[in-house]
């Protein structure tokens, strides 16, 4: 574990939990991204009329590039809701497009589908439903009962430490999954005390926030939060 | 001008005269713009509808012939209520329809199609009206529009929305007068500028003044204590107020203490005597509720929050209390009016100081209110997101010329100097985003036809019209018990920070947080518990320059009217140390609990103190200071750090300030927050979506992205100007900054004491410390996090 990130092993692999929120796997030269939601904005604009600024795509983009130059990733992996819909993907405006163009020079790149944008979009690289690389499998929304070693996004989990400010995106780890938080920058969070999201791991579990260091704190047991009675 | 003969029979039967200012609005009814300034209880009221009352009673005619305006809902249906009477018992033919958020949608469906002669109703509400296509044939017979407390709403956007509407309805009906019912204002002609078609002249007619207030501050029996504002050591002494009283209304300054307050008093209420509690972040129907009861007279005394600065007339409140140094002078004098609220009798208000520099803000604020001198709050030219949601507004009611626009706005006060470029800016703002990425050609909102400007697509207008309005949402979460029963709300931050188990105020019970269960705050009744402190909005006003001024002056005259306890304290404070002067700044190190600390005597309120104190220790990390945090009150700052502030004059630099304020100063909270309000009103963002709520589990993400997206891509962008200006008097108050260092000029008295000063001791003992991001701190959190690791056993996980 270097200075700022945070290692740890999921079955059996070695990862590293990136303080922005990307996932390194060193072993396997690959990097992987959640929920990066391109084109927010236009389909904001699209489908309610809500002009929104329009830099999300550039946004994000500049903070992968910052990931791909420190890592040198052979891989990436985006796992799902790449693009806020296919439509986006599509109207992905031109300068835009050719940074991810140059992003993608010279590596493999994975589209794991999400649910904003299931079928093949419309940039390079390889498209799948899931993926399974050194006992570890990427999908995009977690199954219940899968198999030790699933790594997921899709619900863009948050939380934040009592006592020092605003819930921050973070990484949930137990000793079988991961989820990873949202990495695009129009995205909101759910608490990680969620029983939606709290549910899906064990008692006992970490949530890394992400921020200038990645920082594990224990993430309150199931049995005390969400409960209905 | 004697009494319509047809109104004569209702003065005649209760045995009223008509007051000389009455006689007078009646007499100048025919003005284009009319101001009436006048103290509570002079009948201000019904001196702006007699006017009315008179024209339609010899010229009856169909159609909408006043409307009037006023802050609150409740004061429109109250009205209604009194003008009721009079219209009854004379069988005047006259219909009076009151239309807020509150009334039914058949109701303001009848009201379009068929206006009532008198329509009471609020800025939110008119505006709505004036975005239907419609609203043309509604005012096109309008009269006479009244605008009730326009003190209160001049100083709020809500005003500023409200005059642009004025520009709008004097375009429908040219003959339109104004009349503004205002309060006793340091500066009657400013709010006269606002009041009439610009550059037109308004006449202002002044009632006679009322009685000479009888002004007191609490004898509580012992020295308030140093620091804190609840004012707990008064509850017997105000409870003997009470108890002597018929009616009395307790003041506080923020809803938290209001709270912890009301707890409190009920914990030493041995006769229970009847006290209910009132304040904005409770539910509608315990508001409500506590109207109800004040009115029928069953309550001894409501603890309450500005929400009842203004309001419907109770004449049995014979007592105000006071609780905490009063801020302004004006809103004491507002407040004192609420007591004895008849002519002939004087108001009866007294003050309790919450801790010893609150003593001198008390005694210097009763000097004020005596001496009739009153605080002035300059707002500036209207701001531009109000406009771009009127340009909006303008667009749902149809096509318009941008030059016929441009005109109209211009006859607005708060816009009469409103250059084309601004309005060109947010005209563009509206239509396109005003990005200078040009990203929304295909989905503009606006669209340029044969020279006129109009929706692209009309179904946005049901949109613009759910974002109407100019009041802020903080961001609240309603408080629930499990049955469902609402019980007020608190902001989601301080949602945030609490965990299964923890207990705090609301209404005042003690409630247990259970969970959070969408987006309500589940809770259950603890009464045995010991409350946290409940954190909830509401307003923290800063001390005003003007009473603050006064506040310097006690302290240099060692003033005699000051209780002994207080003296005291500023002598010895002059032995130790030294004391603060309005040209001078103090400054005192000192080491206190294996800390130091820096104490920076500005007296520039506690916003730019809290400024200061970002600015400060963001300069104090450069150098090295290791600082932890600070705290800002109306009078100091108090900043804690690591080591000790050898030099404070470098850090007081007023260029290095400016140029921090400009430069690094925009990635700051306060900023952010106010860039929130203004993104929701100039509609670029909606009220709720996708603002700060989310659905379910569909997350939607902050406005703080929004806004750090925009600093670094389209740093120019108009929404990030208005934030600027806007943080600058407002959060932020600069102005404030800039006010004291030209006061101190460079003077600087650094004393070095070996430990805390009396004046000091204070600020050690104040809450709300304001944490600094900085290596110490992430530090600290990385620490803090590592143990919790450890007791949890989780550091296999790792």
């Amino acid at each position: 574990m270097n200075g700022t990130a945070f290692s740890f092993t999921l079955n059996g692999t070695a990862a590293v939990a990136l303080p922005s929120g990307a996932l390194l796997l060193p072993s396997e030269r690959l990097l992987c991204i959640s929920d990066l939601h391109l084109g927010k904005s236009e389909r904001m604009a699209r489908r309610r009329g809500v002009m929104l600024p329009p830099y999300e795509t550039r946004a994000t983009l500049d903070r992968l590039a910052l990931d791909l130059d420190a890592t040198q990733p052979a891989c990436v992996v985006a796992l799902g809701d790449s693009f806020d819909d296919l439509a986006a993907s599509e109207a992905l405006d031109p300068e835009d497009r050719a940074r991810l163009v140059a992003l993608q020079d010279g590596r493999r790149w994975i589209w794991i589908e999400g649910n904003h944008d299931a079928g093949p979009n419309a940039q390079d690289g390889e498209g799948h439903a899931s993926l399974t690389v050194a006992g570890l499998t990427f999908r995009h929304i977690a199954e219940p009962g899968a198999a030790p070693g699933e790594v997921s996004g899709h619900y863009h989990p948050k939380f934040g430490l009592p006592g020092f400010g605003d819930r921050r995106p973070c990484f949930l780890l137990d000793a079988s999954r991961l989820v990873l938080p949202a990495y695009g920058t129009y995205t909101g969070g759910l608490d990680a005390r969620d029983p939606a999201l709290r549910s899906l791991l064990a008692d006992r579990a970490l949530a890394i926030l992400t921020g200038s260091r990645a920082i594990p704190v224990p993430l309150p047991g199931a049995q005390r939060v969400g409960q209905r009675v | 001008m004697d009494l319509p003969a047809r109104l004569a029979p209702f003065f005649a039967r209760r045995g009223w005269s008509l007051h000389r200012h009455q006689a007078e609005m009646l007499e100048r009814a025919e003005e284009p713009a009319l101001l009436l300034i006048a103290p509570t209880g002079a009948g201000k009221t019904l001196s702006g509808f007699l006017p009315t009352l008179a024209e339609l009673a010899e010229n009856p005619r169909p159609g909408l012939h006043t409307l009037y305006v006023s802050p609150l809902k409740a004061l429109a249906a109250d009205i209604r209520r009194n003008l009721l009477t009079p219209v009854e018992e004379l069988g005047l033919p006259i219909r009076i329809e009151d239309r807020t958020g509150d009334t039914s949608q058949a109701a303001r469906r009848r009201q379009r199609a068929d206006p009532p002669h008198i329509l009471l109703t609020t800025p939110e509400s008119l505006a709505l009206l004036l975005s239907y296509e419609d609203a043309p044939r509604i005012f096109e017979g309008l009269s006479r529009v009244v605008v009730d407390e326009i003190h209160a709403l001049a100083e709020s956007k809500r005003g500023d929305q409200l005059f642009l509407a004025l520009s709008r309805l004097q375009a429908l009906a040219p003959d339109l007068r104004r009349v503004g019912l205002s309060a006793t204002v340091d500066d009657p002609a400013e709010i006269a500028h606002l009041l009439a078609r610009s550059p037109d002249p308004c006449a202002i007619l002044h009632a006679d003044p009322g009685e000479r207030p009888d002004l007191s501050m609490l004898d509580a029996g012992r020295a308030p204590p140093w620091a804190g504002g609840a004012a707990l050591h008064a509850i017997p002494a105000v409870l003997e107020e009470v108890r002597r009283h018929r009616t009395t209304l307790i003041f506080h300054n923020t809803r938290a203490q209001a709270e912890i307050f009301f707890h409190n008093l009920w914990l030493q209420n041995d006769d229970a005597l009847p006290i209910a509690i009132h304040h904005g972040s409770l539910s509608r129907e315990q508001r409500t509720n506590v109207e109800a009861a004040m009115l029928r007279g069953d309550l001894r005394a409501i603890v309450c929050t500005g929400t009842l600065d203004l309001g419907i007339d109770w004449g049995n409140v014979d007592l105000v209390i006071q609780m905490g140094g009063p801020k302004y002078v004006k809103r004491l004098v507002q407040r004192i009016g609420r007591a004895n609220h008849r002519a002939g009798v004087p108001s009866k208000a007294i003050l309790v100081p919450a801790n010893r520099f609150e003593v001198l803000e008390c005694v210097a604020a009763i000097d004020a209110a005596l001496a009739g001198d009153l605080d002035g709050t300059p707002r500036g030219p209207g701001p531009l997101d109000v406009l771009c949601q009127h340009i909006l507004i303008r667009a749902c009611a149809g096509p318009f010329a941008a030059d016929d626009l441009y005109a109209e706005i211009r006859t607005a006060g708060p816009y009469a100097d409103l250059a084309r470029a601004d309005f060109e800016a947010c005209l563009d703002f509206c239509a396109t985003g005003g990005y200078a990425l040009k990203a929304y050609d295909r989905w503009r909102r606006l669209l340029l036809r044969d020279g006129f400007w109009q929706l692209r697509d009309p179904r946005a207008a049901k949109r613009i019209r759910m974002n109407i309005g100019t009041i802020e949402d903080t961001g609240t979460l309603s408080v629930r018990l499990r049955s469902g029963t609402h019980l007020g709300e608190v902001e989601e931050y301080f949602a945030s920070t609490l965990t299964p188990g923890d207990t705090f105020l609301i209404g005042g019970q003690v409630v247990r947080f259970e969970g959070l269960k969408e987006m309500t705050v589940e809770v259950t009744r603890r009464p045995d518990a010991t409350p946290r402190v409940g954190r909830f909005g509401g307003g923290k006003f800063p001390t005003s320059v003007a009473l603050t001024r006064r506040i310097l002056d006690l302290i240099r005259q060692s003033s005699p009217d000051l209780p002994r306890h207080t003296a005291d304290w500023l002598a010895l404070q002059a032995r130790v140390s030294r004391l603060p002067r309005a040209e001078r700044m103090l400054v005192e190190t000192f080491e206190a609990e294996d800390r130091w600390h820096a104490a920076f005597w500005g007296f520039a309120g506690w916003n730019a103190h809290q400024t200061l104190g970002l600015l400060l220790t963001h300069r104090m990390e450069a150098q090295g200071l290791d600082p932890l945090g600070f705290v800002a009150t109306d009078y100091a700052l108090l900043v804690t750090g690591l080591r000790e502030v050898e030099d404070p004059g470098s850090l007081l630099d007023p260029r290095d300030l400016r140029e921090g304020f400009e430069t690094w100063l925009q990635g700051n909270a306060v900023m952010k927050r106010t860039f929130r309000g203004v993104a929701t009103i100039a509609g670029l963002i909606e009220k709720n979506l996708p603002g700060s709520r989310k659905t379910g589990r569909q997350a939607t993400f902050s406005t703080d992205i929004l806004y750090d997206t925009l600093v670094k891509y389209d740093p120019g962008h108009l929404l990030l100007r208005v934030t600027r200006e806007e943080a600058q008097r407002g959060l932020v108050d600069f102005g404030r900054i800039e006010e004291m260092l030209s006061r101190i000029q460079g003077r600087l008295d650094h004393v070095r004491a070996p430990h805390v000063t009396p004046l000091a001791a204070p600020l050690l003992l104040e809450r709300g410390r304001v944490p600094v991001e900085g290596r110490g701190r992430e530090r600290l959190m990385a620490e803090q996090a590592a143990r919790l690791l450890e007791e949890a056993g989780l550091e296999d996980l790792t």
